[in-house]
């Protein structure tokens, strides 16, 4: 009993960080419709920014979140510009391959700069563990947790409440309408490149202290997020923060129950479970194109 | 006579020459690898440029091809032969099995399934440690040999190799130039259009994914006993993408784009191998570049070019 709810709880506490970076990779894809393989990267770059600025540095926490968020996003809006939007009538194809060409490249800088050693980070606070019936959580699973919530929960604000999200979901939905009502559409989506690679940083910081950070730990990171996107529905936020939960919680079932080797495999299972029998994905209102 | 017979002849002639005037192994190694990476990009340029159909989990088949031979000829101790006909057959199952509810999906759907179905082989590579060898590799692979003949070092197996690859060049040719072929370019230009006109979409589609799974089986045989030594690693998502990146830098629907995609892709690490540390972020910017200034690819983007060229001078 102890164990299940200890498998509960960590997959909470890892499915928010699915789920945090499936929101940027899907609120990327329903406003530029771009599938971003360089995604998990930008994750890498918040862990690694709050590995120089927070571990070496000592800056103070916020400062030191505040300008890795900034920095990843800076990234985020000079690769639009000068890798994706030259292109004039991009091919999905070439598009995943300059995407793909872009992860290669950020995992080089990174080696570079931060060498091949991983390096550990220390919690955000220094207090201890709290137990609930056996099962213990780390205080950093909380904080996860949190600014999975508090993310989710100001983007769906934003994008309900204000003027730019609004104009935001306008372009998603028909971007040439968009554009006959006089929204500029070319930067809305910059804006939604950089709310992308800012929440891929956030991913990254808050997972910061609870993993190994490596210059290649972003691979994986992104292409779980994709499971988590798929399965809650491409383009939906909630969708998207559902599917990153589930996601997690089953992994750690699976690693408990099963075998901790398999534990990878449960995300593209699930992934081709979703992509057979509702491809829109678990809480679609229509069918997605399919055929 | 015919002009294209002149072509591929002479290509032929050129390979043939260069087997015999190369006597540094490590050039000879480096070409074997370009016929090996011709046959992938062959079998992928099939399902991507004519069929239209993007995979990025096409490192699966080549794995499924080189374990597949690596147990039966390692462990159980068959006769490599045996095991390539093996190989392909089991290969060829999977395609079908997988292919079916797979290329119902289209676009970015068929690649996100893709990718997931090449991740859970490369992962079950990783994890059956019994049969693969798991994370470490498969070690005791045989060397081929046939009769008399051993394909031991360099020579013999990268005329091995090429022969190989002008048979399938060969067979991807008559193909397209068949009522197959012509099939096909009805669905990558409308496939509702070409259902309409009576053309059984479905069954294409997983035909061909069938054959490019097939030829994957053949590279991925061909690479385990000239390496000797397979590991996961070779077969896992960045396997796939290269696969893909060859196909679309040589460019689609061009059977001698598969080759020259293959050439740069194979070469760009070993000429790269200069820049130590900074190899990775070159060779990104390098794929990038190319995707952004020729997003249809080297072949058509120099032809172009130069017939530009050639109207301004």
């Amino acid at each position: 009993m102890e164990d299940l709810l200890q498998y509960l709880f960590s997959g909470i506490s890892i499915g928010s960080v699915y789920a945090v970076v499936a929101i940027g990779l899907s609120m990327l894809y329903r406003s530029t419709e771009l599938i971003n393989f360089a995604h998990g990267e930008f994750a890498m770059f918040g862990a690694m920014g709050l590995v120089t600025l927070w571990g070496q540095f000592k800056l103070p926490l916020p400062l030191a979140f505040v300008l890795t968020v900034a920095g990843v996003s800076m990234v985020g809006i000079l690769f639009e510009r000068f890798a994706i939007r030259p292109i004039k009538d991009p091919h999905p194809i070439s598009l995943v391959i300059i995407t793909v060409g872009a992860s290669i490249v950020f995992r080089g800088v990174a080696m570079v700069v931060w060498g091949k050693d991983p390096v550990a980070l220390p919690s955000f606070s220094s207090h201890g563990s709290i137990e609930i019936a056996g099962a213990v959580i780390v205080p950093q699973s909380l904080y996860i947790v949190a600014a999975a919530l508090v993310l989710a929960g100001s983007l769906h604000l934003f994008f309900r409440y204000t003027l730019q999200g609004k104009a935001m979901t306008a372009c998603a939905v028909n971007k040439k309408a968009a554009w006959l009502t006089g929204i500029p559409s070319a930067r809305m989506g910059l804006f939604a490149v950089l709310i992308s690679s800012g929440s891929g940083a956030i991913a990254g910081i808050f997972i910061a202290p609870v993993t190994m950070n490596t210059y290649d730990m972003g691979t994986m990171l992104g292409l779980k997020g994709f499971c988590a996107a798929m399965i809650g529905g491409l383009g939906s936020l909630w969708g998207a923060f559902a599917g990153g939960l589930l996601l997690g919680i089953l992994e750690c079932f699976g690693a408990g129950l099963i075998s901790s080797g398999c534990k990878d495999a449960i995300a593209f299972v699930l992934l081709l479970l979703i992509l057979y029998l509702c491809p829109g994905g678990l809480f679609a209102q229509k069918q997605a194109d399919r055929f | 006579m015919d002009k294209k017979l002149v072509h591929n002849l002479l290509f032929i002639a050129v390979v043939a020459v260069t087997g015999m005037v190369v006597e540094n192994i490590y050039l000879l190694q480096i070409m074997t690898f370009i016929g090996i990476n011709t046959l992938l990009a062959l079998g992928l340029n099939m399902l991507m440029g004519y069929a239209g159909q993007v995979s990025l989990g096409h490192g699966a088949f080549y794995g499924i091809g080189a374990y597949a031979t690596a147990y039966l000829s390692g462990t159980l101790g068959i006769s490599p032969w045996a095991a390539l006909v093996c190989a392909i057959v089991l290969s060829v199952a999977v395609a079908f099995v997988v292919g079916r509810p797979t290329l119902k999906l289209s676009g970015y759907y068929l690649g996100m399934g893709t990718l997931g179905f090449g991740m859970i082989v490369h992962i079950l590579f990783r994890e059956a440690g019994s049969i693969t060898g798991g994370a470490s590799g498969f070690v005791g692979i045989p060397m081929l040999t046939l009769g008399p003949l051993s394909f031991e070092g360099g020579r013999n197996y990268f005329y091995l190799v090429w022969t190989v690859v002008f048979g399938a060049i060969f067979l991807c040719k008559r193909i397209i130039d068949s009522k197959t072929g012509r099939a096909l370019a009805a669905i990558h230009g409308r496939e509702n259009a070409a259902v309409a006109l009576g053309v059984d979409a479905h069954a294409l589609k997983l035909n061909i994914f069938m054959f490019s799974a097939a030829l994957g089986a053949m590279a991925g045989f061909l690479y385990a006993h000239f390496v000797l030594f397979i590991s996961p690693d070779s077969f896992g998502f960045m396997a796939s993408v290269k696969m893909v990146t060859m196909v679309v830098i040589g460019g689609m629907a061009n059977v001698w784009g598969a080759l020259i995609g293959a050439v740069v892709i194979t070469l760009l690490p070993e000429v790269l191998h200069g820049f130590a540390d900074h190899e990775m972020i070159v060779f990104g910017l390098i794929l990038m570049g190319v995707m952004i200034v020729m997003p249809q690819g080297l072949t058509q983007g120099v032809i172009e070019r130069y017939a530009r060229y050639k109207k301004r001078a």
